[in-house]
């Protein structure tokens, strides 16, 4: 039992746990501490000083995000004092900050902006700073667009950086004046350590950090004639695109989303869904092949476990900080880079369209997948598979700008061909969903039955976010080619964040892990909570987007990716075998690339 | 009590009163823990680094923790311009600094102790190590489970901050910690730390020696005992002074002073910039202008605004830089008082930055840049005119 603290806080007694800070129990009570540099995801820092109090009997204000409560305390959130304080905090932070609000990005959604509205600040009190700083843009990374005259040095983002993704590629340089937040000597920021995973930016108060954009090449793309534009959507962007017109977090809008799609101009509306699926059996059938390889021939050259490859940030995370153990990747391309060669071969062919005329667009929740797109890998096509890559936010802002009301939108499904998913494809956007549904496939491989879950709903998958889940499988019953498997324990695991992938790879690398395959996803929550969802990121909407997703999978049918009729005819029509010929080629990368820990 | 102190010169940190440099060492250890703290508590000790905490309450709130590990951590980051008197100590009498790092040991339990060298002291490293060394061994001999280490700075003032310092002795960027919880419940590498500064624990040894009621008698009521003084700028006799605390910046002026003082930076540059006609009602002790020892004279050929500036520009150069009102309120001041000079802004616009400074004082994260407003307060109060013209 924790002590109980009494306290005062603007006149409420308040009576809250011990170890509370004065933030939290005044939002217990309902008082609300304007901040900047807390965000509920990370640790406390403690330091734009936006959030102090008064408090009876001290001189100084303290932040009341880095204080504790104690026994008879009496705090002031309103004080002139701390009025006062608070706007020359606020103007001080603008002196230095281009304001050029209205060519910003964040413009209406800037923690900074909304500082200075609600402190009601006026005219500039302070002389402006900015020409002394020597401010300047990093645009040379395909993912992370770094203005540092937007920067507030409130290091969001190297918090997020280091507790999320133990990763640290971005750091504060510098001392006084001259402190800035920066990346390994100030290399640009597509030339260091970074898994362009995107959370700084989405952490990020204002807009110094935000994703490179795509949507006017997008929007060159259809409006030309002579260009056929096929889009792709993923599976977690439906459970949150509702956000940005004002749905609550959670509302599945798969059908206005496919509206609004073809409303702006998109030839085709096609499913990640359907190559989440084909991924479910390409790796499911990777992993009997190692197993069996390695079990059965003692092939020490196959490496277990095997990891999944599904989220770019950690498959590149995985080359700078583990690059000696890239055998443990799967091959597999993820569900957006099949789609994409798949779309400019099998749909090209199918539909008889000139591949070079194809545009092949995907709207992800994940800015790391504007690397992943432009890496030379993905180019088993003849083409660039996949031309560009919008997140979520960037979809919302086209909807936007072509004035579409999506509230009011009638529900359109989606093209036929690789459009339809199995359940199986859709929980691919949480955290745990490939895992799940792998197993699902390979359990009807190897047993011939259904994997012993209600509903084929494997529950102790659905772990809470930051969190390393671990399972076991035991095959019995085994189909006569599989009996190798027959009794044998396969143990596997899943994590989100790359803190977590950090200590999983370790005990790979010290030969102490006894998994045999392990999925990993960048993001906190998985792809539900990825960099290009719609903003602020907080675990409660996470929570709620999660929840939509395997709500959304009861409603489908279809629960096993070798059930979905689409990659059935995919592979009869066109693939052949998994792991084989076509398949290999266009859904398997040839490798990976070693790269520097710095 | 002495009242009515005038100037009172003290030999007690640099004096040995006894034979051998381990005499101080062996009468302490026989002392019992209650009596340290009793001595140090009697004697009215407070800080010397300038933040002025009584030290035996420090010592023994970290006693009282429990904790698998504790540390006692020297501070000789001396840092603050116009402060060199720990300098001195570490050269003269390293001794007394160890023995008093060993009692602190003692009373709480800890079982190692560093000394954090300021980087621009590196010159002294060599020496120091040899001192502690031959100190070490001398502990061994005396089965006293304590051993002193060295750790060199990386020449950033605001690692003179408690918390800052022990950031950078860990590896880290040297960034103020947000407190509570303070050092002695949470220090170097979260554990219960004792951090005092060199001349703290100097003090303490003699105190130790010969006893806290003798050492408060020196003094006000107040501001017990002496402390080392570092006297620099227009003076005819600059140096380090070991003086009774309670004296009047005045007595201090007509001693140090040569006939033509100003104004007097009482604490360095983060310490109050004190006008002749204050000079008499100034108490150089804790119920006056309090200071880490650092006084420096400015006569009339001086000009306070080039004075300001540069604090002004160390202080822009010195912040961590991670707290708002620290590392804009700094450059805000710096140039706001340049665009006043120049005609930029109006004159009324010192009052703007003396408002800045009050926010800074009560909002900084650390007491840098809670300290900004001493000299920009008494400038812009006292010498408004030649901010201005």
């Amino acid at each position: 039992m924790k002590k109980i603290i009494n306290l005062t806080i603007d006149d409420q007694k308040i009576a809250v746990d011990e170890g509370t800070t004065i933030l939290e129990a005044a939002r217990k009570s309902g008082i609300k501490i304007p901040t900047l540099c807390y965000h509920d995801d990370l640790c406390i820092a403690g330091n734009c000083r936006i959030c102090v109090v008064e408090q009876e009997n001290m001189r100084t204000l303290p932040a009341s995000c880095a204080t504790p409560v104690a026994e008879g305390m009496v705090i002031n959130t309103n004080s002139t004092k701390v009025r006062n304080a608070r706007k020359f905090l606020v103007e001080l932070l603008l002196s230095e900050h281009n304001a050029d609000c209205t060519a910003c990005v964040k413009n209406k959604h800037c923690e900074l902006q909304t500082l200075a509205e609600q402190n009601h600040i006026r005219e500039h009190t302070f002389i402006d700073l900015k020409d002394d700083k020597n401010y300047t843009i990093d645009k040379l990374s395909p993912a992370i667009i770094i203005d540092y005259s937007k920067c507030i040095r409130c290091q969001r983002c190297v918090r997020t950086c280091e507790e999320i993704q133990s990763i640290s590629a971005l750091s504060a340089a510098y001392k006084g004046k001259d402190m800035k937040i920066t990346t390994f000597f100030e290399k640009p920021i597509n030339t260091v350590v970074c898994s362009t995973c995107g959370q700084c930016v989405a952490h990020c108060p204002t807009g110094a950090l935000t994703e490179h954009f795509y949507i006017d090449e997008v929007w060159d793309a259809i409006n030309d004639p002579d260009k056929h534009v096929v889009v792709q959507t993923a599976p977690s962007v439906r459970v949150a695109l509702g956000e940005e017109f004002g749905l609550k977090p959670g509302t599945i809008v798969t059908g206005k989303m496919v509206a609004a799609l073809r409303r702006l101009g998109f030839d085709e509306v096609e499913d990640t869904d359907f190559t989440a699926d084909l991924t479910v059996i390409e790796e499911g059938n990777e992993l009997l092949r190692r197993l069996k390889a390695k079990l059965v021939d003692k092939d020490e050259s196959v490496k277990l476990p095997m990891v999944t490859t599904c989220s770019p940030a950690w498959v590149k995370y995985c080359e700078h900080a583990f690059s000696d153990q890239l055998g443990h990747l799967s091959t597999c391309k993820s569900p957006m880079s099949m789609f994409g060669a798949l779309s400019k071969t099998y749909y090209a062919e199918k539909f008889k369209i000139d591949p070079a005329k194809i545009v092949s667009i995907a709207i992800m929740p994940c800015i790391a997948k504007k690397f992943e797109n432009n890496r030379p890998e993905m180019r088993a096509s003849g083409y660039k598979d996949t031309d560009y890559v919008l997140t979520t936010r960037e979809l919302a802002i086209m909807i936007k700008q072509a004035g579409i009301d999506f509230n009011s939108l009638k529900d359109s499904s989606f093209d036929s061909l690789m459009g339809v998913a199995s359940g199986a494809g859709l929980i691919f956007g949480n955290s745990g969903g490939v895992m799940e549904a792998a197993l699902r496939c390979a359990y009807m491989i190897v047993v011939g039955k259904d994997i012993p879950f209600e509903d084929l709903s494997i529950t102790p998958l659905h772990g809470s976010e930051g969190e390393i889940v671990e399972m076991s499988v035991k095959f019995t019953g085994t189909k006569p080619e599989w009996s190798f498997l027959e009794g044998v324990t396969v143990n596997v695991a899943h994590a989100n964040m790359l803190s977590n992938a950090y200590k999983i790879m370790d005990e790979i690398k010290n030969g102490t892990s006894k998994y045999h395959f392990v999925e990993i996803m960048s993001c906190p929550g998985g792809c539900i909570g990825g960099a290009g969802q719609p903003l602020p990121t907080n675990k409660a909407k996470r929570t709620a987007r999660k929840e939509a997703i395997y709500t959304g999978e009861k409603m489908i049918e279809i629960r096993k990716s070798q059930d979905n009729p689409e990659i059935i005819n995919i592979y009869d029509d066109y693939l052949g075998k998994p792991l084989e010929e076509k398949a290999h080629k266009l859904l398997h990368v040839p490798g990976f690339t070693p790269r520097k820990r710095y | 009590m002495n009242d009515g102190i005038k100037i009172n010169r003290i030999d007690s940190i640099f004096k040995d009163y006894v034979d051998n440099k381990f005499d101080y060492l062996k009468k302490i250890m026989t002392m019992s823990n209650e009596e340290i703290i009793k001595n140090l508590t009697e004697s009215g000790l407070k800080g010397r680094g300038g933040a002025g905490f009584p030290t035996g309450s420090k010592w023994k709130f970290a006693a009282e923790q429990s904790s698998d590990e504790k540390f006692v951590v020297c501070n000789a980051d001396e840092g603050e311009p116009g402060t060199f008197k720990d300098k001195e100590i570490l050269l003269k009498v390293p001794h007394k600094v160890l023995t008093g790092m060993t009692a602190c040991s003692k009373v709480t339990g800890a079982k190692k102790g560093y000394i954090y060298l300021r980087w621009e002291y590196k010159f002294m490293k060599n020496d120091l190590q040899k001192s502690v060394d031959e100190f070490n061994e001398e502990l061994e001999k005396m089965k006293i489970d304590f051993k002193i280490y060295i750790v060199l700075g990386a020449g950033a003032y605001v690692c003179g901050e408690e918390s800052a310092l022990f950031d950078s002795m860990e590896g880290m960027r040297g960034e103020p910690r947000n407190k509570p919880p303070f050092p002695t419940e949470s220090g170097f590498m979260g554990k219960p730390t004792v951090i005092n500064n060199v001349e703290t624990f100097a003090t303490s040894t003699m105190i130790l020696s010969f006893g806290g009621v003798n050492y408060a008698k020196l003094g006000t009521d107040v501001s017990h005992g002496s402390k080392l003084f570092s006297i620099s700028g227009d003076t005819a006799i600059p140096g380090i002074y070991e003086l009774e605390l309670g004296m009047t910046l005045h007595d201090f002026v007509e001693k140090f002073g040569d006939g033509d003082t100003k104004a007097v930076s009482v604490g360095g540059v983060s310490g109050a910039l004190v006008p002749r006609k204050k000079f008499k009602d100034t108490i150089i002790g804790w119920e006056g202008v309090p200071t880490g020892g650092a006084m420096i004279l400015f006569n009339s050929t001086r000009s306070i605004y080039r004075i300001l500036h540069n604090y002004l520009e160390f202080f822009e150069e010195e912040s961590c830089g991670q707290c708002t009102p620290c590392r804009i309120g700094c450059q805000q001041l710096k140039k706001g008082i340049e665009a006043v000079k120049k005609g930029e802004e109006d004159p009324s616009y010192l009052d703007t930055l003396a408002s800045l400074s009050k926010v800074m004082n009560v909002s900084a994260k650390c007491g840098l840049g809670q300290s900004v407003m001493n000299p920009v307060l008494s400038a812009v109060n006292n010498f408004r005119e030649e901010l201005i013209y």
